[in-house]
């Protein structure tokens, strides 16, 4: 599997993405600098995760303009699933590419540990490694995660099946003390209306190496490589 | 000519920075004090003198870039 990571000034997790695709796909991914115009051909486009142009204006904001993103918009367009993680995801949502925005943390303080989240649905690209339902650990590190949309738009999302991953607690409940950063009805990661965008606050790469004690992580990318193989 | 652009998060939308400045005025014994929000001021230099057109170029400018219209308000103040 080709997949492309896109980096921009600040991005600092592009490592960790590409240690866990290349666990899944054996493949090597190809890093693609943000003032390129041009993408290689990709089965996979990943924004991972940072902190682009020191998330001056809002974060996410000027990455999500920047010559790079026209093609990655072009290829989403075609079909082309993309993967945002963390600043991926803001930068997705800025972009226009995925509904909603990212607010400060209802604490106001950055929040760097382990999570539980529950996967909504296995039918789709991106989640077929999971069984719906299913509770994984991973961890979170960000200040501007509190996921946000008007009313309208958060039941559009729940009805039609949008809703990727929710905070929950380690047996799958939805409590209040578990929506670590106050997102509207919980919700950690959202799809676009095809499933083929896909952006999540929290860090499924950092929770894939045997080493760390958890490998709940993995079944994003594994799943993901079976899809497109 | 300036443009100032005030950005500010729609209401309804929550604002923990607005709140935790609240909470400090409250602290430092400020009574009175209601609601707090906050917000960002951008200043912008233009070239030519045309109101309406550097109006309309501002517009798209928040459109595009300094408001995010899922979350903020702009209002646009011309010098």
């Amino acid at each position: 599997m080709k997949a492309a990571v896109v980096i921009f000034p600040g991005t600092n997790r592009e490592r960790d993405v590409c240690a866990a695709l290349k666990r899944a796909s054996g493949d090597e991914p190809a890093i693609v600098w943000h003032r390129d115009s041009e993408l290689p051909a990709a089965d996979l486009i990943v924004l991972p995760g940072g902190f682009a142009y020191g998330d001056y204006l809002r974060c996410g904001a000027m990455a999500a303009h920047s010559p790079i993103m026209r093609e990655v918009k072009a290829r989403a367009a075609k079909g082309v699933p993309v993967l945002g993680i963390c600043n991926g995801f803001q930068v997705l949502t800025e972009a226009g590419m995925l509904p909603g925005a990212l607010l400060a943390n209802r604490t106001l303080s950055f929040i760097c540990r382990d999570v539980h989240l529950r996967v909504e649905t296995s039918q789709t690209l991106f989640t077929c490694g999971y069984e719906a339902g299913q509770t994984i650990r991973v961890p979170v590190a960000h200040g501007e995660g509190n996921y946000t949309a008007d009313a309208a738009t958060l039941d559009r999302l729940e009805g039609e099946g949008l809703v990727a991953f929710r905070y929950c607690s380690p047996a799958g409940e939805l409590t209040d003390i578990d929506n670590v950063n106050g997102s509207a009805r919980c919700i950690a990661g959202v799809f676009n209306d095809t499933r083929t965008v896909l952006g999540l606050m929290p860090h499924p790469e950092n929770s894939t190496d045997p080493l760390l004690g958890c490998t709940d992580g993995q079944g994003l990318f594994n799943g993901i490589v079976s899809a497109l193989q | 000519m300036k443009a100032r652009v005030h950005v500010s998060l729609k209401s309804g939308v929550l604002d923990p920075q607005g709140k935790a400045i609240g909470n400090a005025l409250a602290s430092l014994g400020f009574t009175g004090v209601g609601e707090v929000r906050q917000g960002k001021l951008i200043e912008i230099e233009l070239e030519g003198s045309d109101r309406a057109a550097a109006q309309a170029k501002v517009e798209k400018m928040c459109q595009e870039l300094l408001a995010n219209p899922v979350i903020e308000n702009y209002a646009i103040e011309l010098e």
